[in-house]
């Protein structure tokens, strides 16, 4: 997956969501409307269309002491409204590793 | 083992009480991210896709008991309850909270331990031989050298900013166990024509986006020499390396565009400056920081005791793990035991808290209290009696870490990848452990030999796919993971880069890859004893690339 490390340039084509990693334990975050930062990627703001991703961007942006490396990510939006993420990277970053960690796997 | 002095203490522990100052100052906003995030790279605290990430060096390999109950300690403590353990001889703990980390680097630092120099454009962590010290065919202890660079390029202001990282390896076999060719700069030390010892050295070693083998520059230089050599090399990187393009600062480019011959004329100029100066090693104190490094009082014992010819009768499972795990040492009566950290489905280089408590534990009880890391991601216990293998053998098989899978194919080395990384492009780990399942049967296994299998998530290549003797590569293709599939490539005495067999896989067909290139290597061996890498010589990649894309 193109790390958004690189993202230089901010294209829409579908949903999108701004998300960074929590500044006190690195933990995966989304943007809220409110201006707060969620560990659920339900409770992230979506945009779909220029104006509101600037907006979300560049407030997340402003807000370095609580997230760092805010970057825009893909998210899918099913019929039902549930939101999921747009790509694998983002899964796994939602989700976590997806194979077992060690202390799962053995002794 | 290696025992620092009052200045190595302090230095470690003042820079413990400077980042626990700085990490406050980033919690309270007193910093920003852009100004916190060189200072804690500093330290080897990196942020990855869910968390931190501390990576801390263990100077060439070389742990102590005391030291790996300490890791384990801190994985408990303040990780999830393990490491991984990776290519270049540091252990990552990959869930580290930043308001924790002070309180984990001084705990760390009881022990000697930090992260200082394991990122960042500075000489990264030092590496060797896993079996430094103890290899029958060594010349002299490489990690005396080691640590003689290492006490120099520490927090050096000079070398505190160069174009790109440097990472520094020294040998001292016939047999090649540290891949030098793979590094920014080699030492291998050697004896000229008239027996005496010095190092031949070789530079613009690298994998990565453009990988290239290192080339050597001097054949011979005298020990008295070694570190005015690497200052001049490391100036001669400083003044001409690039800085304006990320992808071309690392001192192979340089290298590459100067030509070897021209740099190392500009090496020579510079080193002609400043050889007979303070930088001239005297012996007493190379003799002074070799005296620091302690050796086991071992007793004077015979190979091959019948204890343990009877019970490598006995028990064909432990006479198995004789043969693939044990090798021998410089001490006749003791052994070389790898600790197999690639279980069948498991994460290659990872170990569990409980695990590394067990192995410290079995090396105070077996190995003189000593406890060592390769490259490869497995560990050594260096110093066993051959009469407590089998007894140690019981132990380890307990705590899972006697597979008797050693430079087999399911020894895989294998980056974090996209579980893990923020550079990754595609996953490594479950390509590793869904070969681990299908090269199951050990017997398979051992009728494919000596087989080396490398994974990297992208192209930075940490996972060295470039010389893996089969070499896996993840790219991403439209926002899928693909795999590009290289043969051949080897990072021995005799340095190769692997060769691409054709057009990347997707992700649900590496395993079968993988296993077609195994049954055309069996169908086109010479003879039972031509080692894969062999036969990929002899033949070229062509049949393989014609098995492997016959169907697809």
């Amino acid at each position: 997956m193109t790390s958004p490390l690189d993202q230089k340039k901010i294209k829409i084509t579908g949903p999108v969501v701004v998300t960074a990693n929590r500044v006190i334990d690195g933990a995966v975050v989304y943007r809220r409307a409110d201006g707060g930062w969620s560990t659920h990627l339900d409770d992230a703001a979506i945009a779909t269309n220029a104006t509101g991703i600037h907006a979300l961007i560049d407030a997340a942006n402003a807000d370095d002491l609580r997230a760092v490396g805010a970057y825009v990510a893909p998210v899918k939006v099913a019929p039902g409204g549930e939101v999921r993420p747009g790509n694998l990277r983002e899964l796994i970053r939602l989700s976590g590793p997806t194979i077992d960690l060690p202390v799962t796997f053995g002794i | 083992m290696y025992v620092y002095d009052a200045f190595d203490r302090t230095l470690v522990a003042e820079r413990v009480a400077e980042f626990r100052d700085q990490v406050a100052r980033r919690l309270s906003g007193e910093l920003t991210e852009e100004e916190f995030k060189p200072l804690r790279l500093m330290n080897g605290v990196y942020l990855q896709l869910h968390a931190y990430m501390l990576r801390i060096a263990i100077p060439y390999g070389t742990l102590s008991a005391e030291q790996l109950r300490m890791l384990a300690h801190v994985a408990r403590r303040y990780d999830r309850g393990y490491g991984h353990f990776t290519t270049r001889q540091n252990i990552q703990f990959h869930w580290i909270k930043l308001e924790e980390l002070p309180d984990a680097m001084a705990e760390l630092a009881s022990v000697g331990m930090h992260g200082m120099q394991t990122s960042g454009n500075v000489v990264r962590n030092i590496t060797t031989d896993q079996w430094a010290g103890v290899a029958p065919d060594e010349i002299e202890d490489p990690r005396v050298w080691a640590e003689v660079i290492r006490q120099h390029v520490t927090l050096h202001p000079e070398f505190s900013f160069m174009p790109r990282k440097f990472k520094i390896a020294v040998g001292a076999s016939a047999h090649d166990r540290a891949a030098l060719r793979i590094h920014d700069l080699a030492l291998r030390l050697h004896r000229n024509g008239s027996g005496e010892l010095g190092f031949e050295v070789m530079v613009g070693g690298g994998l990565g986006r453009t990988p290239f083998l290192a080339k050597t520059i001097k054949p011979f230089l005298h020990k008295r020499d070694v570190l005015s050599y690497v200052e001049a090399v490391l100036r001669t990187y400083n003044q001409f390396g690039r800085r304006d393009n990320i992808y071309k600062a690392r001192i192979k480019i340089l290298v590459h565009e100067l030509g070897v011959d021209a740099f190392a004329k500009e090496v020579d100029a510079e080193w002609q400056s400043i050889k007979d100066g303070m930088l001239a090693l005297d012996a007493a104190v190379v003799g002074e920081i070799a005296g620091r490094f302690s050796y086991p009082d071992y007793e004077r014992l015979e190979d091959s005791p019948p204890g343990l010819i009877e019970a490598r009768r006995a028990d064909r499972a432990f006479d198995t793990w004789v043969i693939n795990s044990v090798s021998n040492h410089r001490v006749p009566g003791y052994a070389i035991v790898t600790l197999s950290l690639k279980p069948e489905g498991g994460t290659p280089g990872d170990a569990t808290a409980a695990q590394m408590d067990a192995i410290a534990d079995l090396a105070d009880r077996y190995s003189f209290g000593e406890v060592r890391v390769g490259h490869e991601q497995n560990l050594v216990l260096p110093h066993v009696p051959q009469r407590d293998l089998p007894a140690l053998w019981r132990a380890l098989d307990a705590i899972g870490v006697a597979l008797p899978n050693v430079n087999l194919i399911s020894d895989i080395i294998s980056c974090p990848g996209l579980d893990y990384c923020s550079l990754a492009n595609a996953r490594s780990i479950p390509i590793a452990q869904e070969i681990t399942r299908r090269f199951r049967n050990l017997d398979l296994q051992r009728d494919l030999g000596r087989l080396h299998v490398n994974i990297s998530g992208c192209i930075n290549a940490c996972g060295h796919h470039h010389v893996g003797h089969i070499g896996i590569l993840g790219v991403e293709k439209n926002g899928e993971e693909f795999y590009q599939i290289t043969l051949g490539g080897k990072a021995d005495e005799n340095a190769t880069l692997g060769a691409l067999i054709g057009p990347a896989v997707p992700y649900a067909q590496v395993a079968d890859v993988v296993e077609d290139i195994a049954a055309a290597y069996l169908e086109l061996r010479a003879q039972p004893d031509e080692l894969f890498i062999d036969t990929v010589k002899r033949t070229g990649v062509e049949p393989f690339r014609e098995r492997v894309y016959a169907t697809r």
